[in-house]
């Protein structure tokens, strides 16, 4: 295997609220390698988004670092300076939000703030920043006479679109992309992950997706990080842990998602809610919620451990995975937890 | 466009409905440069008692304008829209006030339907007020609607406020607030696309064994067919306005007949590793809903346009258990 292009160890990130810390991210690790994308998913407050917004280190004013570090090309952008960050951003590491409508100026013309990104960052000249501009716009399949045209005058798809081509606009090495498809239609979303598929094929890109649909991720990435209440639960290639999870709750989240490509089959909830994380429960977070729960596993924190190569689960019945598999395709498994 | 085989007459009806908005200010409309949008533009379908069907399109297709018709918080400004018979546009009154509750919409966000100051049993006494249900049935009507949507513990809830409550939760007691006065029709515009996934499911099970139990006809307004497919026997795809195709939902999904209907099918992401990347058929970039493109309004996506339909819009053609809306399953004359 290659040299990753961005290794997290054990990365932390708190939230200061009132005079306490809530810990979003707790101890993540994993591995992005180049040319590749990773699916990282969880449900709304696992910490996904935080995670990925610190690899840019635009962070709310109330979180923190709290420990670990993320090597990006033999540097650990948690370490550096703001200056080294900034030169960092959009040259190698470029963010591509939900909602484009709220990262894009609505003054100023498109074509105005791809050659602002062009200019100013990329050190272009006026004539070179429009050739690109229009190159760009070619790649993500927008006609380059939109170059134009204001935010407002572009429909969801193709703002995200152009969201795309600023995050591409400087070559970067890496792109976060945090549930750009979440807000839009079936038929323009395949066509924006298409897109970016495209992109990793012929500019050998990486990106880490966040996502909270397991249907993207089999879609269209290489790897899946499965993110639980703030810790990573399961991490491998894509087609392994989806179609042989090693985390019960990677399990749940399969039998609750519809499945159009196969019989109408019932879909079983996950019963209850995520925990607080102000006030975590002690051993495995999911425990509350898992129909295989032991004694042990409301005690100790299970650590990521390998299922098989580099599939790895935080769970302590990683051995009897095969089993549990089995049996968490049952509905009724479900109904009460242990 | 009967299907011959109704068992008694259909609870809703609509029979070329419309609804179409004026764009463009005062100042637009005396330089005479004012248009219309056509949010719905013709739409004819029946809903037999006790039907589920699925309202399937992208945004900007008319489902959720259709949605607001049947419920008649908009009025049909062209063609008919019935409710037992009645039409919806011509209440008033009583009559209309009999409507609403006989008629419930249940909304996309939980977080927002909700009054933040009131109580649950607030939420749901309201309704009950509101129809002037005496008081002393409140209390056990509120409960029954509680257990109908599976928040059993129902004395955690009833004094809670809506922040108290997690989005699942939220959404069950929209669901109440909806069913406490026990309607024959529902509408239900995307009720679980604000919800996480391992919440969802539950959520849409209480929603189709609710309905299937007590009988209710249903709408449920949905850009995902997975999802449709899950509560709905029968789905009406729409696009732009009109509708390209009506049919039971298994049929749609293993065999479209619309060409955008096989696009849409074709575009549903699977949770399986092996699924086709193969480009979709269809050519790219929505069209403006204030021009849209004349006859077939899908005719400048559509890979397999041919001349007419240009120039005629296609009209409703009868294919296997289908209704089509498509030049190419016209009858060769």
């Amino acid at each position: 295997m290659t040299q990753p292009l961005l290794t997290l160890k054990d990365l932390s990130i708190a939230y200061r609220v009132g005079d306490q810390d809530t810990i979003a991210v707790e101890g993540a690790s994993f591995d992005v390698q180049p040319g590749s994308i990773v699916g990282l998913v969880g449900e709304s407050g696992c910490g996904k988004t935080t995670l990925a917004r610190s690899l840019t280190r635009v962070l709310a004013g109330n979180a923190r670092i709290a420990g670990g570090e993320a090597i990006f090309d033999g540097r650990d952008i948690m370490a550096l300076s703001e200056r080294a960050m900034n030169g960092l951003r959009w040259r190698e590491i470029a963010f591509i939000p939900q909602s484009a409508m709220n990262s894009l100026d609505p003054v100023y013309t498109v074509g105005t703030q791809l050659a602002e990104v062009l200019i100013r960052r990329g050190g272009l000249g006026r004539t070179a920043a429009r050739t690109r501009a229009e190159e760009l716009f070619e790649w993500v399949g927008i006609e380059t006479n939109r170059l134009g045209d204001y935010p407002h005058q572009f429909s969801g798809g193709m703002r995200q679109r152009v969201a795309i081509a600023l995050a591409l606009a400087l070559d970067p090495k890496l792109i976060i992309a945090d549930e750009p498809v979440t807000a839009l239609d079936v038929i323009v979303q395949r066509q924006i992950l298409d897109q970016l598929r495209e992109l990793k094929e012929r500019l050998g890109i990486s990106v880490i997706l966040v996502t909270h649909d397991i249907s993207v991720v089999a879609y269209v990435c290489d790897r899946v990080v499965v993110m639980y209440a703030g810790r990573v639960v399961e991490t491998g290639p894509m087609a392994a842990t989806l179609t042989a999870p090693a985390h019960p709750y990677t399990m749940g989240l399969r039998n609750a998602f519809p499945d159009l490509a196969s019989a109408a089959g019932e879909l079983t909830p996950i019963e209850g809610a995520p925990p607080d994380l102000a006030s975590p429960p002690p051993g495995c977070r999911f425990a509350p919620r898992c129909p295989f729960a032991e004694a042990r596993c409301r005690t100790d924190v299970p650590g990521l451990d390998v299922y098989d190569g580099d599939h790895l689960a935080a769970c302590h019945r990683i051995p009897e995975a095969e089993t549990l598999r089995a049996r968490a395709v049952v509905s009724e498994t479900w109904e009460a937890p242990a | 466009m009967k299907d011959g085989h109704d068992q008694g007459p259909p609870l809703v009806r609509l029979d070329a409905a419309e609804l179409h908005f004026p764009v463009g200010g005062v100042v637009a409309q005396l330089q005479g440069r004012a248009t219309v949008v056509k949010a719905v533009d013709g739409v004819t379908f029946e809903l037999r008692r006790g039907e589920s069907v699925g309202l399937l399109g992208e945004s900007g297709c008319g489902k959720t304008s259709t949605g607001r018709m049947l419920v008649r918080l908009d009025k049909a400004t062209g063609g008919r829209v019935e409710f037992d018979g009645e039409d919806v546009s011509g209440l008033t009154g009583d009559a209309l006030k009999r409507f609403r509750s006989r008629v419930q919409l249940i909304f996309q966000n939980p977080f927002e339907a909700l009054n933040p100051r009131f109580t649950i049993r607030d939420v749901l006494a309201e309704p009950l007020e509101n129809a002037r249900i005496p008081r002393a049935e409140h209390e056990e009507r509120i409960l029954r609607a509680m257990a109908l949507v599976k928040l059993g513990d129902a004395g955690q809830f009833m004094d809670r406020y809506p922040h108290q409550l997690s989005g699942g939760q939220l959404q069950r007691i929209v669901m109440a607030r909806a069913l406490i006065l026990e309607p024959e029709f529902v509408v239900a515009d995307e009720p679980v696309s604000m919800l996480d996934v391992s919440v969802r499911a539950g959520v849409l099970n209480v929603f189709r064994d609710v309905r299937a139990q007590q009988g209710i006809t249903a709408i449920y307004i949905s850009h995902d067919l997975a999802l449709v497919r899950y509560v709905c026997e029968r789905t009406i795809v729409m696009y732009l306005g009109r509708i390209v195709e009506d049919g039971p939902t298994e049929d749609i999904v293993a065999n479209p007949l619309h060409p955008y209907t096989q696009a849409l099918v074709a575009a549903v992401p699977v949770p399986h590793p092996d699924q086709s990347h193969a480009p979709l058929p269809i050519g790219r970039g929505a069209p403006d809903p204030r021009n849209p493109p004349s006859g077939c309004t899908f005719r400048d996506r559509c890979p397999r346009a041919f001349d007419r339909c240009a120039v005629e819009a296609p009209g409703p053609t009868h294919v296997q258990n289908r209704i089509v809306h498509c030049h190419l399953h016209e009858p060769k004359t």
